[in-house]
Formats: structure tokens, C-alpha cells, sequence
């Protein structure tokens, strides 16, 4: 009985192709979607992680020698016996450029472009003449050095990462070591440093990590962009296999009629979704997979990092990864057969054979109360609610009632057009619109979808390019960043600078809690650097005049929301010295507060903090030589000195790449969703033969039957796009401001980008009107035999 | 008795009056029986209720010694794949499966294919040359000749045709009629046949008439 019922059930795919081809591209495509924006979204983590690793080596503690000379391997090699978790760097230069060597084999996981655990060809970077990574252009600039050079993207400008026996031989080092880095991670029965090496010192990470904790938040924000292309792909699967039951109706009647069970039909649907699933699933990933390919700038780089193929580019794809897409599509697929398989399961056994007009079963009125609630219910949590919980059930909750709404919407719009049309023409257009819109509702709310994650992917991206932009110019305004060991080498910094005519700004910091909550308190020298690049997200009047007065204090966003400090409120900054709030900062990334005041304030109020860092303004031609002139004359490593146009360049650029692929994410969410509507005009191109034939008898001309129904792909796109930018924003305003908020502590400013949204529009148009092109050339095609069909099925 | 209707009762939710009333009657095997009334006098309920299609509110309905009335859905499918034949009136083919499919796919759901039926059947049915065809590709009449071949196949103790040539002109009607009788017969089922047609009516030595859910 389950072969024959099976053959009855699988033989309408067979008589049906289309729909079969509709069912598996739409999970195809879903999980497609799904995967790539994985994919990619892994992509910009570990372009960012590679950046940091790069440039962050300032992320770690490190040891150093206290004269800041060498540190020879004896010494090293003591400390690893005696428990300590280190790793060798050496560095130097070759010419222009800076080599790095390093130790992949104990460095901390994240430094360099070697990974242990990554499979990465560990062997070729270590034996014989070794590896040397770094950009094409550096790799142009260095002399012949008998190591390979390996293409690196990811690493630093004017940088080569290589073994550190490779470095010493390079540089004629042999046996010495620059640095230390000192892994997070260590034993709690290592010995104290000073017993192991008297002569070494150990400095504290020099909180680097700023970048990559703003990072944290921008993958949030994709990550919930991810779920939103699923959420379309879903919506595809859901009409699908909406479609596919109501046409399966009369057969499912049929066969119960003559006998088959209904819970073993149930059982065979299922399993055959289920194997459908796992198809569409399986194309979905390799899709999706081609996609990440395709749109990721270094191919066999970015493998690497997403997949774990070696370093040689070889796909390989783990299995991890393809469970997760099959996973997903199967879920996807449960998700949106459940609705149908339940009716199925309660459909009478005498119920219409016919195929309803199967999406007149989405219960208009039902939607249209169900999306007010869920919109209401989104208002309310925007306004009462707390925690990321309640920001992200915002999110579900305004997304899905937004796509609720649009066929009532759309239909109430139509019906006001209609009551205005003027000429039979019109008026039968305008309500031959409002009939197709329940046909075409899940595609529209795919496109609607679409179109809103656009908008608030743009809308994010951009706000946050334009906020990232302004904080590095404002964080990283000093052309030279150097640290001290003690205050020996910090007055030597301070004189090779001043000799060399920088602009030498002390920052002076220390550890306290303010208000009750940890915070930094910074000591800043009033200087144009602070007042041309800060920004306030609110301020009193002559805000900077009053701090060099050491009038007050400003504070970062994250001690205003959390505290409640706002502007005029005294913050006691040390027993006996409060001062007044005079301004607010953006301070993107940082976990914890922070307290700028004058750094005549700070030394009185704390006179044996040491200033050990400084920020040093030259002109960007002099900075490579007043870091040559620190290193030779001050004895400050290489690694003690932060050279911030670089490393400015470098995130930016890693931005602009995570940039163009969204910006490819877009265009291929619209074109899914275009799909969806090709899809769902194809199906209803049969089902509208009964309306068109009348209509056609009367005297309008099949072409003229054609352009009208390509003028109706157009009107309901250019309706839907008009629904999708409220709507898109919206979603970009819940995650700048809520979801962000709750999360890190910190509100991303939004802008808004206009002409970014027209585009989108126009690509929108361009979608619809592509997918109602073919179905049109196909009614102006149609032998008027099929029409008069009508007529005689009809009698 | 092949089948037995005692007291059955049968109301639609939401309607007031009965679709049926107290409805009682036998038959024994290889009986054939014409069941007329006007239009929306119970025929097709009354039908549905022996074809465990669906359920009396009351009374008693029972087909070669099984009550229909304790059965649940998996013991009503089962009855329909074994013991009752429905041909129904829009013929209700799977449109996806060809003539020769169609044919004995009953026939397999009850787990009796027997191809040599099958094949004789097609020929008795004129439907030889077909076989490879699918419904849409078929006129009326040679789509209500699949249903019954379809319906035969398993040999069920009793066939119900609903209005089996309410949809075919007078000529096929005949011609399908004739047939419908003459295979029935040589397998010994019993026959139930719902019409409108007094002509057909008249041509089978039983007849039961409803008027307003009762027997007349």
C-alpha cells in the first residue's frame, strides 16, 4: 500500500515539474541565502580577527627587556620551564618594511597568518627557507630573501610575518629575541617574573582591542541580517509548499476515497518533504558555498578561514558546515509545512476536491489582526522592554507583522484606486489587481522582506561606516602612538619627539570606579587633536574651555546610560574632587566607563601615576622616521609603538570588503525574492485563464492583456517597496538603538541614505518587472483555443 | 446480508433539518439496487455513509458483517480498499498517474493486483489503446471507463456509483451503463447505483426512491 500511495504522491511531481523545480529552489535558495550570509559574516570575523592579529599584537601583555634591549633565548627558554605561557618575537627592518618573526607553535591563537589549529602547512612555514606572508605590494619591496613569499591580504601594511628563525637570520639577529607575548592563559603555579628574569618587565595589553570589540557589534547586527534572508527564503518554501498541497488536494481526497489511511498519507508527506528538504538542502549549501566563493575577494584566503582547507586554497567544505544548511533547511521546510500538513491532517475526507484559489486560504482578516498585535506588541517592547531578549523579540516581532501587513495594506490601497479609476479598463485593472494580491502574497512579502533587510542593511552599514569613520578620526588622531617601560624612557620619548618638533600629548590613565561601576579615568592635555576630532553626543556650552580649565569632566556613552550621569551631574573622580559633567562621548566598543579630564586635574589628583604613554603629532611624512629615531635613540620596540594611519587603512579597508559583499548579499536577496514572484505568476498564469478569457472575448487584445499584467508586477512591487522603507528602517532603528544598546551599552548614531534607498527601489522594479516579463510573453502567446476553453469547461 | 442500514440518522452542523431520517433497508450479495430522488434528498450522504466515507449520527450501517459505526479512519480506509468500490460521478482519476496506473492502483492500495485483470478489465473497456495516456488526455466517457476498471480491479463486494454517467451524453451513458452492469455482475458484488435518470433507473430490478432523507 505506501509503494502505491507513494507512486500516486511522487508521480504528481513528475506531471508537474514546475512546481516540483519551485519547491526545491525555493528551500534551495533559502538556505542558500542562509548559508552565504554564514559564510560571509565569517568571512568579515576573520578578516577582522586577522586584522587585529596584525596589528594587535597589543592586545597581549608582553615581556620585555627593561633597557629595552634584547632578551636572549636562555632567558626564554627559562621562562617556558618555569611555567611561564610565552611566545618569541623579533622584529626589525628590511628596508621599508617591518619584519615580524614569530613562533606559530606557542603564539597565541589569532597572531599571524599561520594557525596551528587551522591545518595550516605548518611545515613549509617552519623548515627549509621558510614562508614569508605579507600584501603583494610589501612582498614587492623586499629584497631577496630566500623564504617564499605567500600572499597575505589580512596582514598589516608594509608588514611581513615570517618564522622567527627566518626574522633572525634576515635581520642578522641570531639568538635574540625583542619581546615576549604573554598568552591570557597561564598556570597559576608559574613562578614570579622577577625570580625567572630579573632584568625583564612586563607591561599590561595596551587596550588595542577597541576595534575589535566594535566589530562585536557590527556581527550582531549582520548575524540578525542573516536570520531576516532566511526569514525571506522561508517565506519562498512556505508558498511553495502551500501551493504544492492545495494542488495535491483532489489527489489527497482520492486517495483517501479509495482507501489510504489518513495518518499513513500525513507520514508520507512528511518523509517526502523531508527527502525534498534534504535535496534542496544539499543544493541550497553548495549555493550557498559558490556564493561565499564568489563574492569573497581572496578565494583560497578566505576558504581558509571559512572552511579549514589548507593553505593552499583546496576547497573543503566541513561537514559541520553542511549539517548546519541541511539542518536549517529542514527546519525551514518543517516550519512551513506545519501550517499545511495540520490542515491536511484535519481536511474532511469530503471536502472540495477542487484546489481552492490556494492563497485565498490565508485568512485575510485573520492576518490583518495578527500583524496589528504584532506591531503593537513590537511598540510595546520598544518602549518597556529590557534586555536583548526583548530587543530581539522586537525584531521577530516587527518583521512578521510588518509582512502581515501588506496584503490588507495592498488591498486597501487598490480598493481606493479602484473607487477613483476612471474608464472600464482601469477599473477592471485596479480590481483585477486587488484579486491577485492573495495569489501573490507570500511573494510579496518575501519582496517586502527583501527590500526592508536592504534598506536596514544599508541603513546599518553605512550609519555604522560613517560612525566608524568619525571614531577612528577621533581615537586615533595622533600620528604616533609610543609606550614607555618607566619613566626613564618616557622623557626620553618626550625629548627625541620634542626634538624632532612632534606635538608630544601625555595620556595619563588609571583604573577606578566611578559612580560605583569600573571605569578609566584619563588625564588629557588641551590641545586642537582632542577639540577638532571629538565629537559630543551632548555637551554644555565652551565644553573644551571649561575642561582646560579643569572645570569639569566628560564622560563616554556607556557611564551616561549606565550611571545615569548626565550633563551638570558631579562625578567624584577622587576623595574630595567631584566635578561636574560637562560633555557626553561616543566610545564605541568600550565595555567599561570612561572619565577624560584635564591632565592638570589628573596629576594632582593622582601624583604618582606616571604618564607611559603617548600620543605624538608629526606630519604623516616624518612618522616613520621619528619611529626610527624612538627605537634607536629611546629604546622603544617596534611593538611599543602604534603607527595609527595604518592601522586606520587597514580597517577601513577590511569595512570596505565587508561592504561590497552585503552590497552583493542585497542583490541577491532581491533576486530570490524576484523568484518568489516569477514563481507565483507562472502558478496563477493557468489559475487566471477564467478571468482573462472574458475579458479577452470583450475586445482587448492578448498584447494589451500582456502589458497590463506586467504593469501589475510593477505596481505591486512599487507598493510593496513603498510599505518596505518604513519598514527597513524601522529594522535598522531597532538595531542601532535597541538591540545595540542592550547589547553593548552603546548607541550607534543613524543616518539616512536616500538615494541608497531610490536605487533599491529601481533594482526592486527591475526585479518585478523581470519576473512578470516571462508569464506575460506567455499570455500574448496563447492560442485562443485554450481561451475559448474556458468557455466550453464553463458550459 | 451484504449490506445493512438500520435506523440511520444524519444531520450536517450548522443545518437544522436531517440529511437523513430513519433510514433502513438490506441487501444481499450480488444484488443490484437504483437508489433515486430529486436533488438534495440524501442519496449522495446516504451513499457516502455505506462507502464509509463518512459517519451517521445514528443507527446502524454495516457492510459484509462489519459495523461501520464504532470504525475509526484507519478501519473505514480499510474497508474502502478491500470490501467497497466507489466510482464516483467527476470520475476523480489521479491525474498524474497514466490509464494502465490508474487502473490498478486500487488494486494495489488492497494489496490484490492481479495485471491479468487488470489487463482484461482495460479490454472489456475498450480502454486497450490508452493505456499509456493520461485522464486530461481522455473524453469523459473513457475517463468514467477507467474509474470503473479502476473500481473493479480489486473485486470489493460491493460497488457504489455515484451519478457514474451524470456527466456523460446519452449515447455513452448507455454504453458505459451496460458495461458498469454486465462486469459487476460477473464478479458478484453487489450494486448500488445513485442516479437521476429514471431511464437507467428502470433498468435495474431494485430501486429505492428518497424524499427529504427518508425512504419512500
Amino acid at each position: 500500500m505506501t509503494r502505491a500511495i507513494l507512486s500516486a504522491l511522487l508521480s504528481h511531481w513528475g506531471r508537474n515539474p514546475l512546481q516540483l523545480f519551485t519547491l526545491l529552489a525555493g528551500l534551495a535558495l533559502g538556505t542558500a541565502l542562509w548559508s552565504g550570509v554564514q559564510a560571509i559574516n565569517s568571512e568579515a570575523r576573520t578578516s577582522y580577527d586577522a586584522a587585529a592579529a596584525t596589528l594587535g599584537e597589543a592586545s597581549y601583555a608582553q615581556i620585555t627587556a627593561q633597557g629595552g634591549g634584547a632578551i636572549a633565548q636562555s632567558t626564554y627558554v627559562a621562562l617556558r620551564r618555569a611555567g611561564w605561557n610565552v611566545s618569541p618575537v623579533v622584529e626589525g627592518r628590511l628596508g621599508a618594511v617591518r619584519i615580524i618573526g614569530i613562533d606559530p607553535l606557542t603564539s597565541p591563537s589569532g597572531i599571524g597568518p599561520v594557525r596551528v589549529g587551522e591545518g595550516a602547512d605548518l611545515a613549509a612555514f617552519l623548515s627549509g627557507t621558510g614562508q614569508i606572508f605579507a600584501r603583494a605590494d610589501t612582498l614587492a619591496l623586499l629584497p631577496q630573501t630566500g623564504a617564499a613569499g605567500v600572499i597575505a591580504p589580512d596582514v598589516a601594511p608594509n608588514t611581513a610575518i615570517t618564522d622567527i628563525g627566518v626574522a633572525q637570520r634576515l635581520l642578522g639577529r641570531d639568538g635574540q629575541i625583542d619581546r615576549l607575548l604573554v598568552s591570557p592563559v597561564q598556570p597559576i603555579t608559574r613562578l614570579p617574573l622577577a625570580e625567572v628574569a630579573a632584568g625583564l618587565v612586563e607591561t599590561a595589553p595596551q587596550g588595542g582591542s577597541d576595534v575589535a570589540r566594535l566589530t562585536d557589534s557590527f556581527h550582531l547586527n549582520l548575524t540578525a541580517f542573516g536570520l531576516l534572508s532566511f526569514a525571506v527564503g522561508l517565506f519562498i518554501v512556505h508558498g511553495a509548499i502551500g501551493l504544492a498541497f492545495e494542488q495535491r488536494r483532489p489527489m489527497v481526497r482520492t486517495l483517501r476515497a479509495l482507501g489510504a489511511p489518513l495518518r499513513r498519507l500525513v507520514g508520507l508527506i512528511s518523509a517526502e518533504l523531508a527527502v525534498l528538504g534534504l535535496v534542496a538542502g544539499a543544493i541550497g549549501v553548495a549555493i550557498g558555498y559558490l556564493i561565499a566563493a564568489a563574492l569573497l575577494p581572496d578565494v583560497a584566503a578566505t576558504l581558509r578561514g571559512l572552511y579549514g582547507a589548507d593553505v593552499s586554497g583546496q576547497l573543503a567544505l566541513r561537514p559541520a558546515w553542511w549539517l548546519s544548511g541541511l539542518a536549517i533547511a529542514l527546519g525551514g521546510t518543517a516550519v512551513a509545512a506545519a501550517g499545511a500538513l495540520w490542515s491536511l491532517a484535519r481536511m474532511p475526507l469530503l471536502a472540495g476536491a477542487q484546489p481552492r484559489a490556494w492563497a485565498m486560504a490565508r485568512r485575510g482578516a485573520g492576518q490583518a489582526v495578527l500583524s496589528v498585535g504584532l506591531l503593537g506588541l513590537a511598540v510595546a517592547l520598544a518602549v518597556w522592554g529590557q534586555g536583548l531578549l526583548a530587543g530581539f523579540a522586537m525584531l521577530g516581532a516587527l518583521l512578521v507583522g510588518g509582512a502581515l501587513a501588506l496584503p490588507p495594506l495592498l488591498s486597501a490601497a487598490l480598493r481606493w484606486t479602484e473607487a477613483r479609476a476612471r474608464g472600464p479598463v482601469a477599473q477592471w485593472f485596479w480590481a483585477d489587481t486587488r484579486q491577485q494580491v492573495p495569489g501573490l502574497s507570500l511573494a510579496l512579502m518575501a519582496l517586502l522582506l527583501a527590500m526592508a533587510a536592504n534598506v536596514g542593511v544599508s541603513t546599518m552599514v553605512s550609519s555604522f561606516r560613517l560612525t566608524f569613520t568619525g571614531f577612528l578620526d577621533q581615537r586615533l588622531a595622533a600620528e604616533l602612538y609610543a609606550s614607555a617601560t618607566d619613566p626613564a624612557q618616557a622623557e626620553a620619548i618626550r625629548a627625541v619627539a620634542e626634538a624632532r618638533g612632534a606635538a608630544v600629548l601625555p595620556i595619563l590613565s588609571m583604573d577606578r570606579a566611578v559612580a560605583g561601576l569600573p571605569a578609566e579615568i584619563y588625564g588629557a592635555r588641551d590641545h586642537a587633536t582632542y577639540r577638532d576630532n571629538w565629537r559630543f553626543l551632548r555637551s554644555v556650552p565652551r565644553a573644551w574651555d571649561l575642561l582646560a580649565a579643569g572645570e569639569g569632566v566628560l564622560i563616554n556613552e556607556q557611564l551616561f546610560r549606565r550611571a545615569g550621569l548626565d550633563l551638570g551631574a558631579d562625578v567624584a573622580i577622587a576623595p574630595g574632587l567631584s566635578l561636574p559633567v560637562l560633555g557626553v562621548y561616543g566610545d564605541y566598543g568600550n565595555p567599561v566607563g570612561q572619565v577624560v579630564v584635564n591632565d592638570g586635574v589628573f596629576r594632582a589628583a593622582f601624583p604618582d601615576v606616571p604618564a607611559l604613554r603617548f600620543g605624538l603629532r608629526v606630519a604623516p611624512a616624518a612618522v616613520q622616521s621619528l619611529r626610527a629615531a624612538l627605537r634607536d635613540q629611546a629604546g622603544v620596540a617596534e611593538a611599543a609603538m602604534i603607527d595609527q594611519a595604518a592601522i586606520k587603512a587597514l580597517s577601513l579597508a577590511v569595512f570596505e570588503r565587508t561592504f561590497t559583499v552585503t552590497a552583493a548579499l542585497n542583490v541577491l536577496t532581491l533576486a530570490v525574492a524576484g523568484f518568489a514572484i516569477l514563481m507565483s505568476l507562472l502558478t496563477l498564469a493557468a489559475m487566471r485563464l477564467p478571468q482573462l478569457a472574458p475579458v479577452w472575448a470583450l475586445g482587448l487584445t492578448k498584447d494589451r492583456l500582456a502589458a497590463l499584467d506586467l504593469l501589475r508586477a510593477v505596481v505591486l512591487a512599487a507598493l510593496t517597496g513603498a510599505l518596505a522603507l518604513p519598514l527597513g528602517l524601522a529594522l535598522a532603528w531597532a538595531l542601532l538603538a535597541v538591540v545595540n544598546v542592550e547589547a553593548f551599552g552603546w548607541r550607534l548614531p543613524m543616518y539616512l541614505f536616500p538615494l541608497d534607498y531610490l536605487r533599491l527601489g529601481g533594482f526592486a522594479l527591475l526585479a518585478a518587472a523581470g519576473a512578470a516579463l516571462w508569464p506575460a510573453w506567455q499570455l500574448s502567446r496563447l492560442s485562443p483555443v485554450r481561451l475559448l476553453g474556458v468557455f466550453r469547461h464553463e458550459r | 446480508m451484504l449490506l445493512t442500514l438500520r435506523d440511520v440518522t444524519k444531520t450536517y452542523p450548522g443545518t437544522e433539518a436531517a440529511v437523513l431520517r430513519d433510514v433502513s433497508f438490506g441487501m444481499s450479495a450480488g444484488e443490484m439496487l437504483a437508489l433515486t430522488g430529486e436533488s438534495g434528498s440524501g442519496k449522495s450522504t446516504l451513499l457516502h455513509l455505506m462507502g464509509g466515507l463518512d459517519t451517521a449520527d445514528s443507527g446502524v450501517v454495516a457492510v459484509d458483517g462489519t459495523d461501520l459505526t464504532p470504525l475509526d479512519d484507519v478501519g473505514r480506509a480499510g474497508l474502502r480498499r478491500g470490501t467497497v468500490g466507489v466510482i464516483f460521478q467527476q470520475f476523480n482519476l489521479i491525474p498524474s498517474l497514466n490509464v494502465a496506473a490508474n487502473i490498478a492502483f486500487q488494486a494495489r492500495l488492497a494489496g490484490r493486483h492481479d495485471p491479468a485483470r487488470a489487463k482484461r478489465l482495460a479490454q472489456r473497456l475498450g480502454l486497450t489503446e490508452h493505456l499509456h495516456k493520461y485522464p486530461e488526455q481522455l473524453s469523459g466517457g473513457q475517463q468514467q471507463r477507467v474509474a470503473i476498471a479502476r473500481t473493479l480491479a480489486p473485486q470489493p463486494k460491493l460497488v457504489l456509483a455515484d451519478e457514474p454517467t451524470g456527466n456523460l451524453d446519452e449515447a455513452t451513458a448507455d454504453a458505459v451503463f451496460a458495461l458498469l452492469c454486465d462486469l459487476v455482475a460477473e464478479t458478484g458484488a453487489g450494486l448500488i447505483l445513485v442516479t437521476h435518470s429514471e431511464r437507467l433507473a428502470a433498468r435495474i430490478p431494485r430501486r429505492l426512491h428518497l424524499r427529504a432523507g427518508q425512504l419512500t
